[in-house]
């Protein structure tokens, strides 16, 4: 066995191994039902959820906000990233807010949002926004600062116009850099709306998940529970298996 | 040198005025239904600074934030070591660990009360879960790219593994450890806010949620200006750490 599907295998063991010693200590009564359900009925939960078409409105509402504050800030962030490229003092001012940023719990802004917005999707998309924007803009620099200079100079060389020289060998040679931010910028704007869902909204899987909380419904809460945390990991799951491959292209050429 | 530090003195000047100046904008368009102006914000964080009943709320917050933090950092650099030095287990971990980094984890918040109750280990805990997988993540990184001419150099000189990891491998991995603490420290902070803001009766994330449910807007942005004072006050102290290191 080659030593990629070793690791592939025990990764797989590791899971298997946890989720069955869950189901097990749960199933054995020594974690109270109350407290925490086993593995299988959370599964169980969120299939007939699911199936049952309970939960579809949920998930529109917080993919589609998602999917809004995503886009969003990757195209803000690789304007506002490739411009401070280019204004090299205006970055060395914006540096340390930048470096800070994250440091920054963003909902406490919703009320703020919610006054300038109104009462309506905007806010929560603002909040993804805000939560993911930074790490769009910073893979943005990254990857802009990563280009080689040879590369500019034989774009030089071949009197590339500026836009080929964009097109041709800035976005080729910045792209795991880029791709980097965007992949980040995906698992942080779903941390931001669910956030915001979960404590100052009143609807999507973040709140059905508070409210359930609430309302001691465990099923609904931890089947629900299960589906964002399977939605992220498999996101997660494909962009690193992507990410890898891109990588892996790069090192042959 | 002198010129490049009053340049940046400069722009530091002309950012935090720009910011003040968006602020006060901000303030125009939204009204006092939403927040206070820069200066009316200040002398009321002022007031709350010299009043009685604010600082046990600060306590409240930094007490569980040392607590998280301390585990945080303790836990995540002796497993980040681990997995770092064993090859295939950090191989098998890191995927893992990154996929559990993107998470939202206040999902979890649910299970942590249910396990911890409504006290001050469920903050902790929350701010631990936030914590821990930056500083692995990082530690395990650069363990991993150490360059395997030091570990040979130690063996040549015949050091004993005590000082092959005080001498040598603490050193080279440290300014990588420090930029994962510097990400662990702001998002502890984040998860013991977080923390205080869904169930919690005192704390500073206790004090911004009710000021939002009461809309008592002085309040809410008084406490978040203090937050994030602080949070970008701490960082920026880190940073300076780090870069007088290299």
């Amino acid at each position: 066995m080659s030593r990629a599907a070793k690791i592939l295998w025990t990764r797989a063991a590791v899971v298997v191994g946890a989720v069955l010693s869950l189901e097990i200590v749960c199933r054995a009564g020594l974690i109270n039902p109350l407290t925490l359900i086993p593995p299988s009925e959370m599964a169980a939960a969120m299939l007939q959820m699911l199936a049952s078409g309970e939960i579809n409105g949920d998930i529109a509402h917080t993919f589609l906000t998602v999917a809004m504050a995503f886009i969003a800030a990757v195209l803000v962030g690789f304007v506002v990233g490739a411009a401070l490229h280019e204004l090299p003092r205006m970055r060395r001012a914006v540096d340390p807010l930048l470096a800070s940023y994250y440091a920054i719990p963003i909902f406490v802004f919703y009320p703020l949002l919610v006054a300038v917005f109104g009462l309506n999707a905007l806010p929560l998309i603002a909040i993804g926004f805000l939560a993911a924007v930074p790490a769009m803009l910073i893979g943005t620099l990254l990857g802009l600062d990563r280009v080689p200079r040879v590369l500019r100079k034989a774009a030089k060389v071949h009197r590339l116009n500026r836009i080929e020289t964009v097109t041709r060998v800035v976005l080729p040679a910045a792209l795991p850099d880029l791709f980097g931010g965007i992949k980040l910028a995906l698992a942080y704007s779903f941390i931001g709306v669910i956030a915001g869902e979960f404590i100052l909204s009143s609807g999507g899987l973040g709140y059905g998940i508070a409210y359930a909380y609430e309302s001691f419904e465990n099923r609904a809460m931890y089947g629900r529970m299960l589906f964002v945390l399977l939605v992220a990991i498999i996101t997660n799951g494909i962009l690193y298996a992507w990410e890898a491959r891109l990588n892996r292209r790069r090192g042959r050429a | 040198m002198t010129r490049g530090r009053y340049d940046s003195l400069i722009d530091g000047v002309v950012t935090v005025v720009v910011m003040l100046a968006a602020w006060q904008g901000l303030f125009a368009y939204a009204g006092d239904v939403a927040i206070t102006p820069p200066f009316t914000t200040i002398a009321y964080a002022a007031a709350l600074l010299g009043s009685e009943t604010f600082w046990p709320h600060v306590g409240a917050t930094l007490l569980a934030f040392v607590e998280a933090l301390a585990i945080s950092t303790v836990l995540g650099i002796a497993l980040g070591l681990w997995l770092g030095l064993r090859r295939f287990a950090g191989d098998v971990a890191e995927p893992m660990l990154a996929a559990l980094y993107t998470i939202p984890k206040v999902t979890l918040y649910p299970v942590i009360l249910l396990l911890f109750g409504l006290n001050l280990s469920a903050k902790v805990a929350f701010g631990v879960i936030h914590g821990l997988i930056p500083i692995v993540l990082f530690t395990l990184a650069a363990v991993r790219n150490l360059p395997p001419v030091y570990r040979r150099a130690a063996r040549a000189l015949h050091l004993t593994p005590w000082q092959t990891v005080t001498r040598v491998l603490a050193p080279a991995v440290m300014p990588e450890i420090i930029s994962g603490l510097r990400i662990g420290f702001a998002v502890t902070f984040l998860g013991v806010l977080i923390g205080e803001m869904f169930a919690s009766q005192r704390g500073l994330g206790f004090l911004v949620i009710n000021g939002i449910n009461s809309h008592n807007v002085r309040l809410t942005t008084a406490v978040t200006m203090l937050i994030i004072l602080f949070a970008v006050g701490a960082n920026g102290a880190l940073l300076a750490f780090a870069r007088r290191r290299n």
